[in-house]
């Protein structure tokens, strides 16, 4: 049953369209995590002086824990709009495909 | 003497994390009433739970996942209480008063695996998985030999994890409560067993979440109370903070502890992609009734632990001032000379400070809750890759019951949490700092390469992933004993032959590469068969259709 079940789904092109977008949005996400986290570390080894200057004049506030800061926000953001749109949006898609596939296999 | 940094330091993810500062201490403190009194009242309530839980842990569903029946705000807090260490509070507080700006890149690099789960992992595992991350890495390839491979690895984390949390916890709670190394072993293995043993996941998870709520208060109170105390501005903070510090205005610079990039890149990725292979945290995602709740599981944890870290960042530069200025909290009441303690007591001085021994005590119960929620969760997986993926898919092939199941599972439960216990004794004077460091590597190197190629690379074989994981494992090992932290602290050779402390940048490329080439030149039927299976498996990691879903009450 299942097996049958899959390859409804399989050819179905909403099921193309929903990994396809879904991929996208995911690895999207995921390159823009990875550069940033791994450009702060290697900004750290190479080029320690630019993070250690204060954010404005006379700031005990440096660049380097204002970025840190954001990163924290922002990587908690992502994950945020990446659970809201997966939850509505791509959820929707997949019941779509699993009904279809469902009377497909009627 | 083992010191209590190196034991904080196993507490972490890394010895790294507390190299800095070598301060030691051994010494038993005075008995703290108020931590045990508090303690206790904690250890009453979880034999509460775990009796209630008790009642409703009858299948193996129930006891290796809860019934999947957990939601994804609780099992988002489990997940936080499961991640963050004693040492997450003491040795990265401790962390950030040595070094300031250095400790608070450090938590930065635990916390960045959590979105990369969520976006490439999350919903495939609770798609493909039923109670063992190794249900996926075997779902089409053999069974008894990738689960065999995959249950070593397994074990191998949990026990180097477990140990170095054992031979940590009776060194801290030494020094907190003032118990006796010995008996504070017994104690946390036998507490251990009582969680696992009777409630199961459930009893587990409700350790868990119970923690990580005491943790979050307990941190956020002493953050608020200390950072009051300047009128909640950190420039001012940060003005008198750098005023008195040793480091003076390189308080806010980056130091030397991430100097080297290949030291960096390594240890950013063996954070990373470990805490995406270790068993106890991958077990948890299959304790929620969907990939909805799983995903939602990673954006609460990831919340409360982001938060956490930024609650530690500025108590760490409040004890910068409210404990390095009192000379209450030194030894011989010399400023800038040895803390009590050790050097990991920021925290704890910092919490009395502020709050008396009640807010001391609090926290003390807290630091020992922590112990036990951690050991707890390595047990059920360790227990899990015996009982589920040794003894009822590889010996029975899948023909045991399910009494017997859990039958056995207890009983590796038991064993394990003795195995433990002798161990933590035995290994009280021995410096095993390299052990964290060593399980992170495993889970990077030889759990998480399979794992994910088998969720997203469709050549992916038998043989490969035979290779890949062995290959993992064992480079892994050889790294870290060819290391310093082994090579020359523990066997005390004069140089190191892998002159790296981290092996992850190392290990993962062979893994990767090794189940690349005998994927690929595995020409076999069996192999042909197991690449056709990838598109079935596909469509059911992307579409959830077929998971195992939540077990009716």
């Amino acid at each position: 049953m299942s097996s049958a079940m899959y390859e409804h789904m399989r050819t179905n092109p909403k099921f193309q369209e929903l990994v396809r977008r879904r991929g996208r949005f995911a690895w999207t996400l995921a390159i823009i995590v990875l550069t940033m986290f791994y450009g702060y570390i290697l900004t750290i080894a190479f080029n320690p002086t630019s993070l250690g200057r204060p954010v404005a004049e006379g700031s005990m506030l440096t660049i380097g824990v204002a970025v840190e800061l954001f990163m924290f926000i922002f990587f908690w953001a992502l994950t945020a709009y990446y659970v809201w749109r997966a939850n509505n949006e791509f959820d929707a898609m997949t019941q779509d495909l699993i009904r279809d596939a469902w009377k497909e296999n009627k | 003497m083992s010191k209590i940094i190196t034991a904080l330091a196993l507490l972490g993810f890394s010895a790294l994390a507390l190299a800095a500062d070598a301060v030691g201490a051994t010494e038993k403190q005075a008995t703290n009433w108020h931590a045990i009194v508090m303690f206790c009242i904690f250890v009453a309530l979880t034999m509460g739970i775990t009796y209630w839980a008790a009642n409703r842990t009858k299948t193996t569903a129930d006891f290796y996942t809860a019934g999947g029946g957990i939601t994804g705000f609780q099992n988002g807090l489990a997940i936080a209480g499961d991640y963050m260490s004693a040492a997450t509070l003491l040795g990265l507080t401790a962390m950030v008063y040595t070094q300031g700006y250095d400790g608070y890149v450090y938590m930065l690099a635990f916390f960045a695996g959590w979105p990369i789960i969520l976006f490439l992992m999350a919903e495939r595992l609770r798609n493909l998985g039923k109670f063992t991350f190794s249900d996926i890495t075997a779902y089409r390839l053999d069974q008894g030999k990738v689960r065999t491979m995959a249950a070593i690895s397994s074990l191998t984390v949990v026990c180097f994890y477990l140990l170095a949390q054992m031979v940590g916890a009776g060194q801290l709670i030494k020094l907190l409560f003032g118990l006796d190394y010995n008996i504070a072993i017994f104690a946390v293995g036998l507490l251990m067993m009582v969680y696992v043993t009777f409630g199961g996941m459930v009893a587990t998870t409700w350790v868990q979440i119970i923690k990580a709520c005491m943790l979050l208060t307990g941190g956020t109170l002493v953050m608020v109370l200390a950072f009051s105390q300047f009128g909640f501005s950190f420039q001012t903070l940060l003005e008198k903070a750098t005023a008195v510090h040793k480091l003076g205005p390189k308080l806010m610079y980056p130091g030397s502890l991430l100097s080297d990039p290949v030291t960096a890149i390594s240890l950013g990725l063996g954070l990373m992609f470990g805490t995406a292979g270790l068993p106890h945290i991958l077990m948890r995602f299959f304790t929620v009734s969907d990939a909805k709740e799983a995903r939602k599981s990673v954006l609460y944890a990831s919340g409360f632990v982001a938060y956490f870290f930024n609650v530690i960042f500025l108590m760490g530069l409040c004890g910068i001032l409210i404990v390095g200025q009192n000379p209450e909290f030194f030894e011989g009441g010399t400023i800038g000379g040895k803390l009590i303690g050790g050097g990991n007591m920021v925290a704890m001085h910092l919490a009395k400070a502020v709050g008396g021994n009640m807010l001391l005590g609090f926290l003390a119960a807290v630091a020992f809750a922590t112990i036990l929620a951690v050991v707890s969760g390595l047990a059920l997986a360790g227990a899990s890759a015996i009982s589920h993926d040794l003894y009822a898919r590889v010996i029975m092939k899948g023909k045991a019951t399910e009494a017997k199941e859990i039958r056995v599972s207890k009983i590796a439960t038991i064993c394990l949490g003795f195995v433990a216990i002798v161990l933590g004794i035995l290994f009280e004077k021995q410096n095993i700092a390299f052990m964290v460091g060593l399980a992170f590597g495993v889970a990077a190197a030889a759990n998480f390469p399979v794992l994910i190629l088998s969720m997203y690379w469709k050549g992916l074989t038998t043989r490969g992933a035979l290779f890949g994981g062995y290959g993992g494992l064992i480079s892994a090992v050889a790294f870290v004993v060819l290391s310093k932290s082994v090579w020359v602290d523990v066997i005390g050779n004069k140089a190191a032959i892998f002159p790296y402390t981290q092996p992850a940048l190392f290990a993962m490329p062979i893994a990767f590469l090794l189940a690349y080439i005998f994927s690929k030149s595995d020409s076999s039927v069996r192999a042909g068969k197991e690449i056709e299976a990838f598109e079935d498996q596909y469509v059911r990691a992307q579409t959830g259709f077929g998971a195992s879903g939540a077990a009716k009450h």
